[in-house]
């Protein structure tokens, strides 16, 4: 904390910039950096497709804005009462309207072909080599196996007095969600209470956890490592504090991983999808 | 077309006093008034909520905000006192009653009892939320009051159903001044001021009054049904009983979605006036503007469900939805460059109401692009429920809305009170007004690319630079708005008499042919404008 506040005295945007720099080099972050100012690195195909349609319409905005600043500014010096003591009485150019209602429907349709292919494409896939189901609970994350024996548990935050070195505050859970590396996988989204909102932005996965419903989503994780995400749906009292975090394997790990699981788990299968919110009311 | 009967009745100046003359007022001008100071009060408390936001969220880790639903409430009372107890009292109850009449030259409005209802209404329903907000816990649902979260089994109590009939009566308020105005300016305008000679004031007005009467209803209806899920078993949003939490986002959004254009829209009208008024010039393409305002307001309602990309519509659903909200755009740079265009050429004048209108366009258009890039409903994935998010709406709506309310203050000040406010002070007002609003919401949009959630109370600690610098902005913004009431006690306490027509040959509108401040009863003798240029 000290730290942190004593960076403040260090001059804003030169740091803010230099972070963007680095945010965008650095390897496998999984989750945000300090003073970040651009997406997280991009770690699923679905993430990368998304930066790339925004690099795209991001140019577009920004020529606008700038358009219209050039323009302001340009109009207020040159037409201040100053220069321009008698006012013009033009109030109509034909030419003038046609064009800037043509243009900006052209510029839409430019931006809707693109985004309707994004859509299409993070929208779901038809064979998911393997199917996770997520449960949100008043406030925590379930998550189920159903291919591999449908095992299943709980996923809670960790306390800010209970983390270890090295996990991330408000990040970090007590059983984070394993899943293997490279593979196409389905993801299945319900709740049990209210709607939740399960999000990894650096897989540029987000969806509804909707309670007598069932969401569908999919998701391929390009390479191993740690990725944070958070509730993104207000669902009450504790919704800042029910974090997602997967960790990604390899996929002989994985196997591994899902031997012990059903072993750890055994007990817990019975009832995750349906069990009614414990009354957590954290109290800090 | 004008009401001869209202005309010829009121030569005699003899008007209620004391405590009568506002709780029994019939009269547009005071009933304008009350709102206005109706809507200053919400925005003491609405303001005051979002500054101990901002300062919870200064440092990571739990700052002063210990229990959290506590903060919900905040963040839930902050959304409704500003839409529906701050901007909507200011601009379509406090300027669209004052200045509708003067403009198209009606000595009052077609039904003054009604308008008195109406003002009391909104009263009530002020009342009301904040007796909700410190009942039992406080409704902690934001401003969307999705169900489950809403529904009585997680929140328990009074504190919903509170809102619940607060927002009933502040729709009602609405409906009947909607009613107000379409037939105000549909049948008491002067002789010769025919549709397409009202400035655009009027016509925002107009628009947003059929806004009002069609999205409202809805929203009553989704309450209603709400209330009764609530209260008396019935599960309209319960799939245990049948029903669909989704159908209420349905509903909410249908009346959500034309909800922000009522915020914004009556705001295009004030800053055309002012901009129109400060260049010298006539509005440029004045059809244009008109009719995009229609356009915008017709469209606002087919595209609801861009606020429910990640509830898992189906693809196809979402694609339409896209395409509609991209078309939005269209109207809207009209209106941009048309603002532009009627500078070009002009004779510009700078005091401060043009000084917020020029604020009201770069705020409008960064919060327009960011908007048209939230239309793709793949770019949500990344934005949805975000930081990014909030950055975009206060840019498009809420801020814009208010630097317009501004811009009209200053623009109208000198007629609704007969005196001139602090000139500089008002510069400087707009300045601090407009640098820390955009030190407040600018570093949001980095948040929001970087994946904090909206929200929150605490965040991880990588979220700390640029939440804090958003926290600095918060504070110029509120130190910017206690000027801003020290502006007005100035005005009235020590402000010089103002002309009836104080900004010159560029105001060329109705108001500022009768004296200031604006007599309890103008245009008693209608104004003929049968042989004049339109006024835009
Ligand atoms: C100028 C001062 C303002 C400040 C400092 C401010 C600040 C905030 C903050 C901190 C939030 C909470 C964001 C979150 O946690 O999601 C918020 C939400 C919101 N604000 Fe403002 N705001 C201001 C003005 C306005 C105005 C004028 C309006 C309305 C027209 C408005 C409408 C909203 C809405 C609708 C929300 C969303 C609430 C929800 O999530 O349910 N704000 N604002
Ligand atoms: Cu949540
Ligand atoms: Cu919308």
């Amino acid at each position: 904390m000290g730290i942190i506040r004593s960076r403040l005295f260090v001059l804003v945007p030169a740091i803010g910039l230099a972070i963007v720099f680095l945010a965008e080099t650095a390897v496998a972050a999984g989750r945000s950096e300090p003073w970040q100012m651009w997406f997280q690195p991009a770690a699923s195909p679905v993430m990368e497709r998304i930066i790339e349609f925004h690099n795209f319409i991001f140019i577009i905005e920004v020529l606008i804005v700038v358009l219209v600043l050039v323009l302001m500014g340009y109009i207020i010096i040159r037409f201040n009462a100053k220069s321009n003591p008698v006012p013009s009485k033009t109030t109509h150019n034909t030419i003038l309207e046609v064009a800037w209602t043509a243009v900006p429907l052209l510029l839409v349709i430019i931006i809707a072909v693109p985004s309707l292919k994004l859509l299409y494409y993070a929208d779901r896939i038809e064979e998911g080599e393997m199917t996770l189901k997520v449960i949100g609970n008043q406030w925590y994350w379930s998550y189920e196996y159903p291919d591999h024996g449908a095992f299943a548990f709980d996923s809670i935050i960790i306390e800010d007095e209970n983390l270890e070195p090295g996990q991330p505050r408000l990040l970090s859970v007590d059983n984070s969600v394993v899943l293997p590396a490279e593979t196409n996988i389905r993801l299945l989204f319900t709740s049990a209470d209210v709607i939740h909102n399960w999000a990894v932005p650096s897989l540029g996965l987000k969806l509804d956890a909707v309670p007598g419903r069932v969401n569908e989503s999919w998701v391929r994780i390009n390479s191993e490592g740690d990725y944070y995400g958070m509730c993104s749906e207000l669902c009450g009292v504790n919704h800042g504090f029910m974090p997602v975090h997967i960790k990604a394997v390899s996929k002989a790990d994985f196997a591994a991983w899902v031997e012990q699981a059903k072993q750890e788990f055994a007990g817990e299968n019975s009832n995750a999808g349906v069990r009614v919110a414990k009354a957590d009311t954290r109290v800090r | 077309m004008a009401n001869e009967a209202t005309a010829a009745h009121g030569s005699h100046d003899h008007h209620p006093h004391g405590w009568r003359r506002w709780l029994y007022s019939t009269n547009h001008k005071d009933i304008g008034t009350m709102y206005i100071i109706l809507s200053i009060v919400a925005a003491i408390i609405g303001g005051a909520m979002s500054v101990l936001i901002r300062l919870e969220l200064m440092y990571p880790g739990i700052q002063f905000i210990t229990d959290f639903q506590f903060y919900n409430v905040l963040v839930t009372g902050h959304a409704f006192l500003m839409v529906f107890f701050v901007v909507m009292p200011a601009m379509f109850g406090g300027f669209g009653n004052w200045f509708v009449p003067l403009m198209i030259g009606a000595p009052d409005m077609a039904f003054p009892r009604m308008n008195n209802i109406s003002f009391w209404l909104v009263a009530a329903a002020l009342v009301l939320l904040l007796i909700s907000a410190f009942t039992q816990g406080g409704p902690g649902t934001g401003w969307t009051v999705y169900p489950p979260l809403s529904n009585v089994e997680y929140h328990p109590g009074p504190a919903v159903d509170l809102g619940i009939l607060s927002l009933h009566l502040a729709g009602a308020s609405s409906i009947l001044g909607a009613i107000n105005l379409i037939v105000t300016i549909f049948n008491m305008r002067a002789p010769g001021m025919t549709m397409h000679r009202m400035p655009l004031f009027v016509w925002s007005i107009l628009v947003t009054a059929f806004l009002l009467l069609l999205a409202i209803p809805v929203l009553a209806g989704g309450l209603t049904m709400l209330l009764t899920d609530r209260n008396f078993g019935t599960s309209f949003f319960e799939t245990s009983g049948g029903g669909d939490p989704i159908l209420w986002q349905h509903l909410f959004w249908f009346f959500g979605h034309p909800e922000v254009y009522i915020i914004i829209i009556p705001g295009f009208g004030i800053i055309s006036q002012v901009i129109s008024t400060f260049s010298k010039k006539p509005i440029f393409g004045y059809l244009g503007m008109a009719y995009a305002m229609v356009f915008i307001g017709f469209v606002g309602f087919v595209v609801w469900a861009h606020h429910m990309y990640t509830a898992g519509l189906d693809a196809d659903t979402r694609a339409y939805f896209v395409a509609a909200t991209l078309v939005i755009a269209v109207p809207t740079g009209v209106k941009i460059f048309s603002w532009l265009a009627t500078m070009w050429g002009g004779s510009l004048e700078f005091p401060a109401p043009m000084l917020f209108a020029c604020g009201f366009i770069f705020l409008f258009v960064m919060g327009g692009v960011t908007g048209v890039a939230l239309a793709n409903s793949g770019m949500d994935l990344a934005w949805h429920d975000t930081y990014f998010v909030v950055a975009h709406f206060h840019y498009v709506m809420a801020i814009a809305a208010v630097l317009s309310i501004f811009a009209g203050f200053y623009y109208w000040i000198g007629k609704m009170s007969g005196r001139q406010y602090p000139k500089t002070l008002a510069k400087i007002h707009f300045w601090m007004f407009f640098i820390g609003v955009n030190v407040l919401f600018f570093p949001q949009h980095f948040l929001g690319m970087a994946g904090m959630p909206r929200r929150i109370p605490d965040y991880p600690d990588n979220y700390w630079g640029w939440n804090y610098v958003s926290s600095i902005g918060a504070l110029i913004t509120s130190i910017s708005t206690v000027l801003f009431l020290f502006i007005v006690w100035r005005t009235f306490a020590a402000g010089d008499k103002v002309p009836a027509n104080q900004w010159g040959e560029g105001a060329t509108t109705l108001e500022w042919t009768v004296d200031s401040p604006a007599p309890f009863h103008t245009h008693e003798v209608l104004p003929d404008m049968t042989v004049q240029a339109p006024a835009e």
